[in-house]
């Protein structure tokens, strides 16, 4: 009881003080909240756009062959179905079609997609958000496009593909495959390449080695592989971004160091006082270690919340750009808000404890001095 | 109530700035009276005082608070002293400027974590009898000089402690402050607390305060009246 009210009365001891110079203490905490709310936002950031497009690619194919010719990614004959469906471990094939194509007047880059199933009808498209955001287009508009032969295309917009799974659906054209090969001018008998699912899960890599043992000229490429990329873009970009914040960081640390070390005279000063009257060397540490602490918890709390608004709420405007590429449809999707409590920890550790910490260096030092020197 | 027994304090001691201070000092100091410690500058007197307020320990010889040998004891249980049985008045008062009034007269009871209402009880009893109870949640700057005074003797006693040190007390003052004050230490001691007071301020002499005065020259009591 009796060290709960000593505690308490640090603490009130700690917030007066604090009050006293309300600039200085304010101007800290805006500096310090600001770098937990960017150090906080690419980490919420990154890790909910890791794990949206780890969902994304849940539902692609896992196994994906593509014909090689000289080296290069070419066309699939549809004999090479009939060649794949025997064998063993595999539970389905399906040639698809798809494409990319460049639309000068936006000047970006579309995904072309005609899906044996759930595609367009004939004369329809299905476009995603970022291709009905620059063109503007709405269900019902005719989207015309120039084709290979320098013919205009029009299809119907039947409708513009949800925005849930935007992150990789922005760019995307569905159309239907008749469509598709008229647009492209592909023969009847090509694929761009081959989805296959398995089995068993378990032997994909088998799979994948019987496949390129029978068909030399092609390339297995597994799901799991493509969600390792992923991760290592995103990795890297994380990595960029971080080595960006790093400088404000250290910009802060320059700052905290310069407020919690340089300790005033005028502080050295009421160290001595409250020395002198009685106070131990601990209560002076412990009342420190609340100041500190408050104002790096505060920081924290305070950073941390207006990084989940930020990223989930307010979708990240800060770092979209570069998270998710320079693409000119910039993809406007909701993040599914999460709370891990590891990276949590992390970011607490981060933040508050070396705060703290290098706040109490020099106090310990001005709190061990002789208490007579007040008196001098 | 306080020995001091052949006690000497050097500074910087075994470096070419060793700086003897205190060169043997006796003194007895009782208990309920004003005892003085007058000198010219730099005789000591300061350094006395530290060694009775348990703020610093001789280089030598002995210091006995009521009976027992504090001289040589950790610097954790010197503060818990000072907090318990000495009261500072300090030659600038050295409150902590930005507080209230108030918040300055509890800070040496903090460590003690005695329950709130017992100590605003205690502290609100203290600033009546020091009439400056109107001014409790006044920042200390902004006070006047006499009210500093009383915030710091208000301080002092906050712990009700048996011994009040005070150092120059009167040397930032006015007469008339000067001679306010040192009735406040009157009441003090007639309210049967130990008063000792550094000072060469011919005022605190001519009121006839203290009860015993201790000359200091050159860091040895040079005569004791009576
Ligand atoms: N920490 C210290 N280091 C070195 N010398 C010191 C220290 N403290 C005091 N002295 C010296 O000890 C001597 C006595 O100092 P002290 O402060 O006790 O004198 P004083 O009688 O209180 O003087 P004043 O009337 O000016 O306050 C002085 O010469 C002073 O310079
Ligand atoms: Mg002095």
């Amino acid at each position: 009881m009796n060290g709960f009210a000593r505690q308490r009365y640090l603490l009130d001891f700690t917030v007066a003080s604090l009050m006293r110079r309300p600039g200085r203490n304010l101007s800290l905490l805006l500096v310090y909240t600001l770098v937990v709310f960017l150090l906080a936002s690419v980490m919420l950031y990154s890790q909910a756009i890791k794990g949206k497009a780890a969902a994304l690619l849940q539902g692609a194919p896992e196994i994906v062959v593509q014909r090689m010719e000289a080296g290069r990614h070419a066309l699939m004959p549809a004999a090479y179905l009939e060649r794949l469906g025997r064998l063993r471990g595999v539970a389905e094939v399906q040639g698809r079609l798809w494409g990319y194509y460049y639309d000068p007047a936006v000047a970006a880059n579309y995904t072309v997609m005609a899906p044996a199933r759930d595609g367009a009808a004939p004369g329809q498209v299905r476009i995603g958000a970022g291709i009905a955001r620059v063109r503007g287009l709405a269900a019902g508009d005719v989207f015309s496009l120039r084709g290979y032969d320098g013919q205009p295309h029009a299809y119907t917009v039947a409708a513009v593909l949800p925005a849930t799974s935007e992150l990789v659906s922005a760019d995307l054209m569905l159309i239907a495959p008749a469509d598709f090969r008229a647009f492209f001018g592909l023969a009847d008998d090509v694929y761009t390449d081959l989805a296959l699912s398995v089995t068993n899960p378990a032997e994909v890599r088998q799979v994948a080695r019987k496949l390129a043992e029978r068909l030399p000229d092609c390339r297995p490429i597994l799901r799991e592989e493509v969600l390792r990329t992923y991760e290592s873009v995103f990795d890297w970009r994380e990595g960029m971004l971080l080595a960006v914040l790093a400088g404000a960081v250290f910009a802060f640390l320059i700052f905290a160091w310069d407020k919690a070390t340089g300790l005033s005279a005028e502080e050295r000063r009421e160290i001595g006082i409250l020395r002198a009257i009685g106070w131990e060397t601990g209560d002076v540490l412990r009342m420190k270690l609340w100041e500190g602490g408050l104002i790096s918890f505060t920081a924290f709390c305070l950073g941390y919340g207006l990084a989940h608004l930020h990223v989930f709420h307010a979708g990240a405007p800060l770092f979209a750009g570069v998270m998710r590429g320079w693409s000119v449809l910039q993809p406007h999707f909701a993040l599914t808000p999460q709370v891990d409590a590891l990276q949590l920890t992390t970011l607490f550790l981060l933040s508050v404890v070396p705060y703290t910490v290098v706040t109490l260096v020099p106090v310990w030092r001005a709190a061990t001095v002789d208490p007579d020197s007040i008196m001098r | 109530m306080i020995e001091l027994a052949a006690v000497t304090k050097t500074f910087n001691a075994g470096r070419p700035n060793e700086y003897q201070a205190l060169r043997g000092v006796d003194l007895a100091i009782e208990a309920g009276r004003v005892t003085a410690l007058r000198g010219p500058s730099g005789s000591g007197k300061t350094t006395l005082l530290t060694l009775i307020g348990c703020l610093a320990r001789p280089s030598s010889g002995r210091v006995r608070l009521a009976g027992e040998d504090i001289s040589a004891l950790p610097e954790r249980f010197l503060a818990e002293l000072r907090l318990r049985r000495f009261g500072f008045v300090f030659q600038r008062f050295n409150l902590i400027p930005g507080l209230s009034a108030l918040d300055n007269i509890l800070l040496p009871a903090y460590p003690l974590g005695l329950p709130y209402h017992e100590l605003r009880a205690r502290a609100d009893t203290l600033m009546a009898s020091l009439e400056i109870d109107h001014r409790a949640a006044t920042r200390v700057d902004w006070l006047s000089g006499g009210e500093v005074q009383r915030v710091a003797i208000a301080r002092a006693l906050i712990n009700d402690p048996p011994v009040i040190i005070a150092d120059e007390p009167t040397a930032h003052l006015d007469s008339r402050l000067s001679l306010e004050f040192l009735a406040l230490l009157g009441r003090l001691k007639e309210a049967g607390k130990t008063v000792v007071i550094a000072s060469h301020d011919p005022l605190v002499f001519e009121t006839g305060l203290p009860d015993r005065v201790a000359d200091l020259r050159d860091g040895r009591i040079v005569g004791v009246t009576p």
